[in-house]
């Protein structure tokens, strides 16, 4: 079950034709969907569109009602070979995932799929991770489109544009062939806003009939001689045929003022962002009624000549909004208009930065430099509104003090242990080389705990650390979540290291879910699914593939971790090295447990809460604990002491009494201030009973030692 | 355009699990019963796993939109200088919002919770690490056009909610949105979840930020004060002899400190112990002529008491099995009235720690023979769990404290007292001809704290700065090269930037010499 629970918006999705849908952007793409009779959708799991895919698993008994096959795939590259089953057949299908991180995963499969063509509308939704809150390299999926030539769309961010582009994908993909892929940025995914819904729709052809009606065409098969003929194809038959429809169907929208010396050119994502800014700028009001014309490309892939001639040919100069590098678009439209022997100055780069995201602020500076050159009468733009004095900049002294706030482990997560043992094993056999993979476990690099050398992407943590197969007196530790061991870690880096006889030593961290995507389930899951098989174990995984060495450990077992990796480093015993910690994810674990504990309290039923807590006399301020841990629980207070300065630690109320706390402190032989708090709640007679006789001894005690110390208080 | 209608524009930043989309989701509601059209988005991801996240929320009115015979188009992130509002559900966060301008002073209310929650480098420092407060409240007064600052964590807590009520009480109250009080408060009881106590926070909010009274000013670090004696007090013998000595001997001015540090000795031990320690301050006075303020005596007053608290196992197991200590664990722990709490200690008793509490002599002896340490170390290698709430652990731990009597015969006693002779030794002497150095050296006793590993560590880096304040002695600049060896040493905790400090200072004193 993942993180976020749709059930109740999966109901909404029902609604039909001329009603109003209410809800994110991610909710509007499956209503989407819907509407266009797919007869399949899978995908793989990744911001932005984790909830696409959180969506598509609630919604899949409302699927089943419209014999929609919902699949959820073991990777991006499982899942863009699904779209071979509209090769042949007239199946409209989607696949999902985070890009470009998972479209360099499905690579493979979209290129033979874009060359052999389809013929039931194929699309691809992808959650464009770029810019602000991004985890991953910033590069731009335009490459992809153009490489194996697939069409893209980028729709403005409001929800009817973003339904309509999924719709007209369908159609787009259908008239030329091709495999579309629909972008959606981060925020456009998580957007709250409305359409006007259509009825849902079955798929006119299922995936019965084309089962029970196999059709073959060697033409469709990226085999010689075929392969050759569908580079022609590409060029003579589905592109022209994209163009007309793209023309006939006015994907791209022609907005803003119907005449201009200067015009402006932006990719659809981007045109709120466009507005707002020109707004500002006093040249366009709330509605988009801009002073200049704008030519918004909702389709930025491929191009349509004639369109940007037509926009251009009347205009001295364009502005050119196009996010990330290298500047694609930019290249392609001089090229066109030099072609066409049109002097129209196309100004992009040059006032907007090369690289990094178009926010707001970033665009108003743009736009204010173009048309302070270019603006004629309408430069230079008035700030229409809300005008900062000059010295509004923020003062260097609050940059200075404001702590930055790294992404970390969350509250009694069970991979901190696993990197406290580390640490602890750091101080003792010096600095190691740690190979990193993809998923929480990545937070390790971060502060407290400052481990990790690399990161090579999903699953490759240990092949990550593959050249380093060879003597010496040191061996490397590569880590691995299950995520991505399942995603490809089990051959890439396991089977990998099997082969090549590697003599180092992995860690896998088996925490029952896809824990960093939002704890979507995976094949090694305990949680029992109607229409998913759970429950299959790593370790026989890994011995089946031929890792002897191999040990598990509960990952909140920090001297047992510490002593075990010990081990792998230093055992005579040569060849691969496995240790699998689980450790079940705490975020999952609490939501569903929580429920069921505070039900069993109110029924009156004896349920014991643990969690911890810190003697502030006796903590002395010195934070090796916060050091070991990074616990968002386990912070700081002002010490109560008049004598001592320093701040104390403190286990502050979210504590879940995970027990960590209490095994650093034993095995970091760290501190006596710790103490755990087990709080019997409903107490049984037994308990009250046991209760009364320590109680009343102690308390006796402690009346009598109080009377003496008190004797000299003051 | 001025005149054109625009649209009413938010930000809410709050950290992962701050509530911060529950806040927006209320907002946006409220919204659209008050005839808006509402849009807000976000960046989730792995800003949820304890970052920061910024919600953007835009507002429009739908007549003006039906007017127009067009939807506005809204953006999706908030820009600088265009912010109407800004919420923040943390301070420092507050302070983010300023540093990303969109707090400006001609159109921004800015609604933050002054309480903190510690970021990772805060907590982590070896010292205090701890983001100055005063800062952003002085920029946010600055820079906004309406300031409403107040702890609301602790307001939401005190009604038994959690701070996005607060926030949605503070935002409804501060008047900023064109909506009457009963439609924010229609949202939260059709959220249906905690109704009641959300509302009650809610109400508290609104109402303090009707009232314009904010905290902001009085915000300021609380200082802990230290107690004074009451006159009322009956004292014993011993303590108003002790008491007397102080006001008598030492300078009215560092009286407080001395009375703290005495009851420390005397909690500690005994009012002998007391004595003990204002005979070493006594030698200090003699040094001290005054015109500066007797501010070596009160550092050496200050740290000395520390020191002569120093947490062996005899002190820990006192404090552990104090009555006051199992009320505040419990109150701590939100303990209900008709629940039982049992507590489990942590320790990790090492052959040093059974040594250091054992009469000096065996404890030497043990100390001097690996082969009796390998053969205890059997029994040290885990650490134990204690339960001091059980008759069997308590009655350990009461054993271990009421070892006090034998205290001043523990190798441990022996070892520190040693220690901190030497120590005051070092102060006393530059005394006369550099004041500043002596307090500096004094300051070092704050790098001695902690237990296990950590305590000798800390001992490690006390002995470093020591044998660098005999290179030091007689320098001009004496004072602030040792205050600046001290910063490097709690700059990281493996000593790495006080040992190229360390270097630096002698290949200088090398090329001088």
């Amino acid at each position: 079950m993942a993180e976020r629970s749709f059930a109740k918006e999966v109901e909404t999705l029902r609604v039909g034709a001329g009603e109003e849908f209410h809800g994110e952007g991610i909710l509007a793409v499956t209503k989407a969907l819907l509407q266009s009779g797919i007869a399949y959708v899978g995908g793989y799991q990744g911001a932005p569109i984790s909830h696409l895919m959180d969506v598509l698993a609630d919604a899949e008994s409302l699927m089943s009602e419209l014999d929609i096959h919902f699949e959820a795939s073991a990777s991006e590259a499982s899942a863009a070979a699904m779209l071979a089953a509209s090769v042949n057949y007239p199946l409209r299908g989607a696949v999902t995932w985070k890009s470009t991180v998972g479209t360099n995963v499905a690579s493979d499969a979209l290129a033979n799929v874009a060359s052999g063509g389809v013929t039931g509308g194929a699309l691809v939704i992808l959650g464009e991770d770029y810019g602000e809150g991004s985890s991953i390299m910033q590069e731009r999926s335009h490459a992809f489109a153009m490489k194996s030539q697939m069409w893209l769309l980028d729709p403005r961010p409001n929800l009817t544009s973003i339904v309509n582009a999924v719709e007209q994908g369908f159609e787009l993909s259908e008239a030329s062939n091709t495999p579309v892929m629909l972008e959606l940025r981060i925020r456009a995914c998580h957007v709250y806003g409305s359409f006007t819904a259509k009825d849902n729709k079955r798929p006119e052809f299922r995936l019965r009939d084309a089962m029970e009606n196999p059709v073959r065409d060697t033409n469709r098969i990226v085999l010689p001689p075929a392969n050759y003929a569908h580079e022609h194809e590409k060029i003579n038959k589905r592109w022209p045929a994209a163009i007309d429809y793209i023309k006939k169907n006015r994907l791209n929208e022609f907005l803003g003022a119907e005449e201009g010396e200067i015009g402006i050119v932006v990719q659809g994502g981007l045109y709120n962002t466009l507005i707002r800014a020109l707004e500002i700028q006093g040249l366009s009001d709330s509605f988009g009624n801009a002073k200049v014309p704008i030519y918004v490309l909702n389709v930025t892939y491929p191009l349509v000549d004639d369109e940007l001639v037509g926009f251009c040919a009347d205009k001295r100069a364009v502005l050119l909004v196009e996010e990330g590098q290298p500047d694609y678009i930019e290249q392609a439209v001089n090229t066109i208009l030099r072609k066409r022997d049109l002097q129209t100055r196309i100004v992009g780069k040059d006032v907007l930065p090369l690289a990094g995201e178009y926010t707001g602020e970033v665009m108003r500076r743009g736009i204010a430099e173009f048309m302070a050159t270019y603006g004629g009468e309408l430069a230079p733009g008035p700030r229409g509104h809300n005008v900062p004095a000059e010295s509004e900049s923020a003062p260097e002294e609050l940059a200075e003090i404001l702590p930055p706030r790294p992404a970390g482990f969350c509250t009694g997560c069970p991979e901190r242990p696993i990197f406290s043992a580390m640490k602890m094993l750091e101080h003792e056999m010096g600095p190691f080389h740690v190979s990193c993979d993809i998923g929480c476990h990545l937070f390790s690099i971060l502060p407290p705990f400052n481990i990790g050398n690399t990161t090579m992407g999903y699953g490759l943590g240990w092949a990550g650390a593959s050249a380093f197969n060879t003597e010496s007196d040191k061996r490397t530790i590569s880590i691995m979540g299950d995520g991505g061991f399942w995603h490809n870690g089990l051959t890439s880096g396991v089977g990998n290291a099997v082969f090549n006889k590697n003599d180092n030593v992995l860690v896998i961290i088996d925490n029952n879910y896809a824990a960093a995507t939002g704890g979507q389930d995976i094949l090694s899951s305990r949680a029992e699914r109607e229409t998913k098989a759970t429950g299959h174990s790593i370790q026989r995984a890994v011995a089946g593939v031929g890792v002897s060495w191999m040990r598990t450990v509960s990952s909140y077992d920090v001297e047992l971790m510490r002593t075990t990796l010990r081990d792998a480093l230093t055992t005579p015993i040569k060849g691969p090295k496995v240790i699998i910690a689980e450790g079940e994810c705490m975020l999952n674990r609490q939501r569903r447990e929580k429920p069921i504990k505070s039900k069993m309290v109110r029924d009156g039923k004896r349920v014991v809460r643990q969690r911890f807590g810190i003697d502030p006399d006796t903590c002395t301020g010195d934070h090796s604990c916060i050091r070991l841990s990074g616990c968002p629980s386990l912070t700081i207070q002002e010490n109560p002491d008049p004598l001592r300065e320093d701040p104390i630690a403190y286990v502050d109320n979210s504590c879940v009494g995970c027990g960590l706390c209490g095994e650093v402190a034993h095995a970091a032989v760290l501190c006596p201030s710790f103490y755990r708090a087990d709080v019997i709640q409903n107490p049984n007679v037994r308990d009250r009973l046991s209760a009364k006789i320590h109680g009343a001894v102690i308390g006796w005690m402690q009346k009598r030692m109080e009377r003496t110390r008190s004797r000299h208080a003051f | 355009m001025t005149d054109n209608p625009r649209p009413i524009t938010l930000a809410v930043a709050a950290l992962g699990g701050q509530g911060g989309g529950v806040l927006s989701g209320w907002i946006v509601k409220t919204a659209e019963n008050c005839g808006y059209i509402a849009q807000y988005t976000s960046v989730p991801g792995v800003a949820q796993r304890t970052g920061a996240t910024i919600y953007c929320i835009e507002l429009f009115p739908k007549a003006a939109a039906v007017k127009e015979g067009k939807l506005p188009v809204l953006a999706l992130t908030p820009m600088p200088g265009d912010v109407d509002i800004v919420i923040a559900a943390e301070l420092m966060e507050a302070g983010r919002a300023v540093s990303r301008g969109f707090v400006t002073p001609d159109v921004t209310t800015l609604i933050t919770s002054t309480h903190r929650e510690y970021a990772i480098s805060e907590k982590s420092a070896m010292g205090d690490g701890i983001a100055d407060a005063e800062v952003v409240l002085k920029v946010a007064r600055d820079r906004a056009k309406r300031l409403v600052a107040y702890d609301m964590k602790a307001a939401a807590e005190a009604a038994g909610s959690v701070i996005s009520s607060a926030l949605f009480g503070a935002l409804a109250g501060s008047g900023a949105l064109p909506f009457p009080r009963s439609a924010f408060e229609d949202t939260i009881r059709a959220g249906g979840r905690m109704v009641e106590t959300n509302l009650a926070s809610f109400a508290n909010s609104y109402e303090r930020a009707q009232s314009g009274q904010t905290d902001s000013d009085t915000v300021v670090k609380a200082v802990a004060s230290t107690k004074t004696v009451e006159s009322k007090q009956a004292l014993s013998k011993p303590v108003e002899a002790l008491l007397e000595r102080i006001r008598s001997s030492f300078p009215a001015a560092i009286h407080p400190t001395l009375i703290e540090g005495a009851r420390r000795c005397v909690d500690y031990q005994d009012p002998a112990y007391g004595q003990f320690y204002l005979d070493r301050l006594d030698s200090v006075l003699s040094l001290d002529s005054g015109p500066r303020g007797y501010v070596l005596t009160e550092t050496v007053a200050r740290y000395l008491a520390l020191w002569m608290s120093y947490e062996d196992t005899i002190r820990v197991a006192d404090l552990k099995t104090r009555g006051s200590r199992f009320e505040r664990a419990q109150k701590e722990v939100r303990v209900k009235p008709d629940q039982i709490v049992y507590l489990t200690e942590f320790m990790h008793p090492r052959v040093e720690e059974i040594a250091d509490t054992l009469p000096a002599p065996i404890g030497r002896y043990i100390m001097a023979s690996p082969r009796l340490q390998t053969f205890m170390g059997r029994f040290t290698k885990k650490g134990r769990h204690i339960r001091t709430a059980k008759l069997s652990g308590f009655l350990l731990l009461a054993f271990l404290s009421s070892l006090r009597r034998i205290r001043r015969s523990t190798l441990r006693y022996k070892v520190e007292q040693a220690r901190i002779e030497d120590w005051l030794g070092r102060v006393k002497s530059p005394a006369a001809s550099d004041y500043d150095f002596a307090v500096e050296i004094a300051r070092c006793q704050r790098l001695v704290k902690g237990y296990g590993d950590t305590h000798m560590r800390g001992l490690k880096n006390f002995a470093h700065l020591m044998d660098a304040s005999e290179t030091l002695a007689g320098r001009k600049d004496a004072a602030r090269v040792l205050s600046g060896l001290r910063n490097a040493a709690l700059a990281d905790d493996v000593g790495e930037t006080l040992q190229k400090e360390l270097e630096t200072l002698s290949s200088k004193s090398k090329s001088v010499a």
